[in-house]
């Protein structure tokens, strides 16, 4: 009724190939940036900004990043940690002033502005991403993936042992000096919550829109005939060359500026081989696979899912508090008893059609979820031991990529896409 | 009727009374992941005294403790995160247990105000209190066991180890870096020569390490292990028949689970300690009574008297006794982490007080001062006898070579001052 073309008249080519071609999705745009812009930096605190929006808004630059490579160029690479690394110690580099050595005599750099530096770790980091990219003219798939894993290898192995990278600090520690922008501190331990959120928002927001134009540019097609068939593209006439590489470089770019926020602004000190070790490419790779590969949307939507359930599960069932409020036992007895019930209903449901998701099965294991969700949200977490917790976290995320590559191999995106799809015939079926 | 009314809402405030908020002690624990052998016991040792305060004495002072616990998984980001998580809940002191998220809290609780306590591990450089306010690494820190383990090849070798081999097998993290300077300034004093081997994270990978052992020869091993990589390590010394009594670990790389899988092969393996070990103390009986048998024991409860139990449990007797400290210097039970940070700097453990407590000389006496928040950086070293299945003291706590480590610790800190604008305090 809302979220259709009908009545939206365009008059211009520009106002045809615009991002959002729905009157609704527009505005819903706006309004997320709106909100995103000028009404959170408002309501957060320390413990918002540390524990949910750096995190998503550094992994979405990240999943971006890696999406481009491996969603749209269909080059699978596994050295995200690595490239990550090279983003944090180019902008630890240039933030605390580059020095070079030539025959014993010191030049160094005065320091540069902290988003600057964090632009030129991404310059740094493009570099090296195309430099690890060459294997991908000769070697494709697995063998790709084994050469960008050598890539993550190397390059945590190279921050370890080379001294000059960390200023020779004993512990081979880098830790981000304060550093400021306009006066606001935006790295060091005085930073104000808003200050570190609304720099990560204002970079990521340029990157997301960045990417958004460039993959649906010339330069994306490309990269998609390159990931379609590569040798189909090379007869229409694609550089598969200059593809592959373009894709490396503004695949790093990304991660690089990801992996300079992530030291700058989100840690204020990392050592390489615990930040950025060969989970952190993997964690990327998952973010990518659950969103969806190919969708920038996806980004965003697999860096949330990632950030915010082991949080949302840590919240509903390890934490527990002493005092509740009359309201909130009220609440939680509600949606307890709507737990029995689903649980019930499921019950019914599997006995009747001898199958766990026939007929309205689906529904009652959502139901029941979403049931014990509000449960034990409401009497502030069910208190079980953390280990407990830390393994079931493991677990379900496992399960759930299983579940996404057997269900649905395009993410999250798709679902959003199919739920587009269905609003916009609402409410006729077909 | 109205007055009536006024009175009785008054004497409902009044039994209401001012409500006592509990001292807070987070635990920030890793319970899971390839360091979990260490940090389950180091997290209940710590859990369990801070209960036994509150079931036998009714807390410090008056008033019970919490020990909140989150899970970091000895991983840099969720520690961030347990921090943020906790600190609004009144938290008194941190004591994260990784090298990593030490690093990563300095300036954070410098700039809240909260302490954080590194108990041998964390920033050695931190013991120079005139630069680092709100971080306390005392009774010993890394740089100190270093030393004690050299002086203790010394002492095998008659006080001359020139020409002699050290190798030394560390973990590729801050926390395995953090002795190399003081080694290498050691082996310049005594003659030795030093080998670095590397071992990276999580450490279950050290074949090409005990190759180069086996090939190299050294004289002697030191190890700055945790983990998985202890156990690894222990066995495949025992592999290449290396002999245990020339391999030294560091105190974390000197726990039951960490000698146990090699089996008889590792009898004889000695590492570094801060304090005393084995459960032959009177405080073992009230945790049992008080604690086990109410089954209030933090975990599975089976690690009582092991030894990075021990430990834990030390690190909450201190926490716990700079808490005292700091209600008897502001004169009020309810105290704030400033408050803490005050009691911490002003902390005094006697033979006397240790005696009281149930720990008679489980570590050393000392005294924190404003300048000097590292102790008196005291080791002794212990042996594991593989046949009793213990590990028993075989020296004194002797003293590190401070000529050595001062002026290290020294050049360190103030260079970190310098980096970050630091003014020196206690003038």
């Amino acid at each position: 009724m809302f979220y259709r073309e009908a009545g939206d008249y365009k008059t211009s080519y520009q106002d045809d190939g615009q991002t959002f071609p729905i009157k609704f999705d527009r505005y819903r745009y706006y309004f997320v940036l709106f909100v995103a812009f000028a009404m959170v930096p408002f309501l957060i605190n320390d413990y918002w900004v540390s524990a949910i929006f750096l995190p998503f808004l550094i992994y979405s630059i990240a999943a971006i990043g890696l999406n481009i490579l491996v969603g749209y160029c269909g080059q699978v690479s596994l050295g995200t940690g690595g490239f990550m690394a090279v983003g944090a110690y180019a902008c630890y580099k240039f933030m605390t002033g580059l020095d070079i050595w030539i025959d014993g005599v010191q030049y160094a750099l005065p320091p540069i502005n902290i988003f600057f530096s964090v632009i030129l770790a991404g310059v740094v980091t493009a570099i090296v991403g195309v430099l690890f990219g060459l294997p991908s003219l000769r070697i494709k798939g697995f063998y790709l993936a084994v050469a960008t894993l050598a890539a993550q290898f190397f390059l945590v192995w190279l921050f370890n042992k080379w001294s000059w990278a960390y200023n020779y600090s004993a512990s081979g520690q880098i830790s981000a000096p304060e550093r400021e922008i306009f006066g606001v501190a935006i790295t060091g331990p005085s930073t104000e919550a808003w200050a570190t959120y609304l720099f990560c928002l204002v970079i990521t927001t340029i990157c997301a829109v960045v990417a958004r134009n460039l993959t649906r540019g010339a330069s994306g097609r490309k990269w998609m005939a390159i990931r379609d068939m590569d040798i189909a593209a090379e007869i229409i006439g694609v550089n598969p060359l200059k593809a592959k590489l373009s894709a490396f470089a503004v695949s790093s770019f990304y991660i690089g500026i990801a992996g300079a926020l992530f030291f700058a602004v989100y840690l204020g000190a990392v050592e390489v081989g615990e930040a950025f070790g060969i989970q952190k490419s993997f964690i990327v790779l998952f973010m990518v696979i659950i969103g969806g590969l190919g969708s920038i949307f996806g980004s965003f939507a697999g860096a949330a899912f990632l950030v915010l359930l082991p949080v949302l599960l840590k919240l509903m069932l390890a934490d527990s508090t002493d005092e509740i409020s009359g309201f909130a036992s009220v609440m939680g007895w509600i949606f307890l008893a709507g737990f029995a019930a689903s649980v019930v209903m499921l019950l019914i449901n599997i006995v009747r059609t001898r199958s766990l998701i026939a007929g309205s099965g689906i529904y009652w294991i959502f139901a029941s979820l979403a049931t014990f969700m509000a449960y034990a949200l409401s009497i502030g977490g069910m208190g079980w031991p953390t280990d407990i917790v830390a393994h079931l976290q493991l677990v379900i995320v496992g399960a759930l990529i299983i579940i996404f590559l057997i269900a649905e191999p395009h993410g999250l995106a798709q679902l959003w896409r199919v739920a587009k799809e269905k609003l916009r015939l609402w409410p006729f079926p077909h | 009727m109205k007055t009536k009314l006024a009175t009785m809402a008054v004497a409902a405030v009044m039994a209401a009374g001012p409500v006592m908020a509990d001292l807070v002690f987070p635990s920030l624990s890793y319970r899971t992941g390839p360091y979990a052998a260490g940090g389950i016991p180091f997290a209940d040792g710590y859990a369990d005294y801070f209960t036994l305060l509150n079931e036998r004495d009714g807390g410090i002072g008056g008033v019970m403790t919490k020990v909140p616990e989150c899970e970091t998984g000895y991983n840099t980001e969720k520690g961030v995160e347990c921090y943020e998580a906790t600190k609004g809940e009144g938290a008194l002191v941190y004591q994260p247990l990784s090298t990593g998220i030490t690093y990563q809290l300095i300036p954070k609780v410098t700039a809240d105000g909260i302490p954080l306590h590194t108990m041998g591990y964390g920033r050695t450089s931190a013991a120079n209190g005139k630069v680092f306010s709100n971080v306390f690494n005392y009774p010993a820190n890394y740089w100190n066991g270093a030393s004690v383990a050299i002086n203790h090849i010394l002492d095998t070798n008659g006080g001359d180890i020139k020409g002699k081999k050290v190798a030394l097998v560390y973990h590729n993290s801050a926390y395995g870096k953090e002795p190399i300077r003081t080694l290498e300034e050691l082996s310049a004093k005594h003659g030795y020569e030093l080998t670095l081997l590397a071992v990276d994270h999580p450490g279950q990978e050290q074949k090409s390490q005990w190759l180069q052992i086996r090939r190299e020869r050294p004289d002697y091993v030191i190890m700055y292990g945790w983990g998985v990589m202890n156990q690894v390590a222990i066995q495949e010394a025992a592999n290449i028949r290396f002999p245990m009594e020339n391999f030294i670990g560091i105190w974390w790389s000197g726990a039951e689970h960490d000698v146990t899988p090699a089996g008889d092969a590792a009898n004889g393996y000695k590492s570094v300690t801060f304090h005393a070990v084995g459960d032959d103390f009177p405080i073992f009986d009230d945790i049992k009574t008080h604690v086990v048998d109410k089954g209030l024991a933090a975990g599975a409860g089976d690690q009582v008297g092991t030894v990075v139990y021990n430990r834990g449990m030390y690190a909450a007797m201190l926490a716990a006794e700079a808490a005292r400290k700091a209600q008897e210097i502001h004169g009020t039970a309810q105290i704030t982490a400033a408050m803490m940070r005050d009691g911490m700097e002003a902390l005094e453990i006697t033979e006397e007080r240790m005696t009281e407590l149930g720990m008679p000389n489980f570590g050393p006496s000392f005294a924190v001062s404003c300048e000097n928040h590292g102790g008196p950086g005291l080791g002794a070293i212990t042996q594991w006898d593989a046949s009793a299945k213990e590990w028993s003291m075989i020296s004194d706590f002797v003293e590190s070579d401070m000529d050595v480590i001062l002026p290290l610790i020294t050049e360190d800190s103030e260079a970190f001052a310098a980096e970050n604008g630091i003014e020196m305090r206690c003038n």
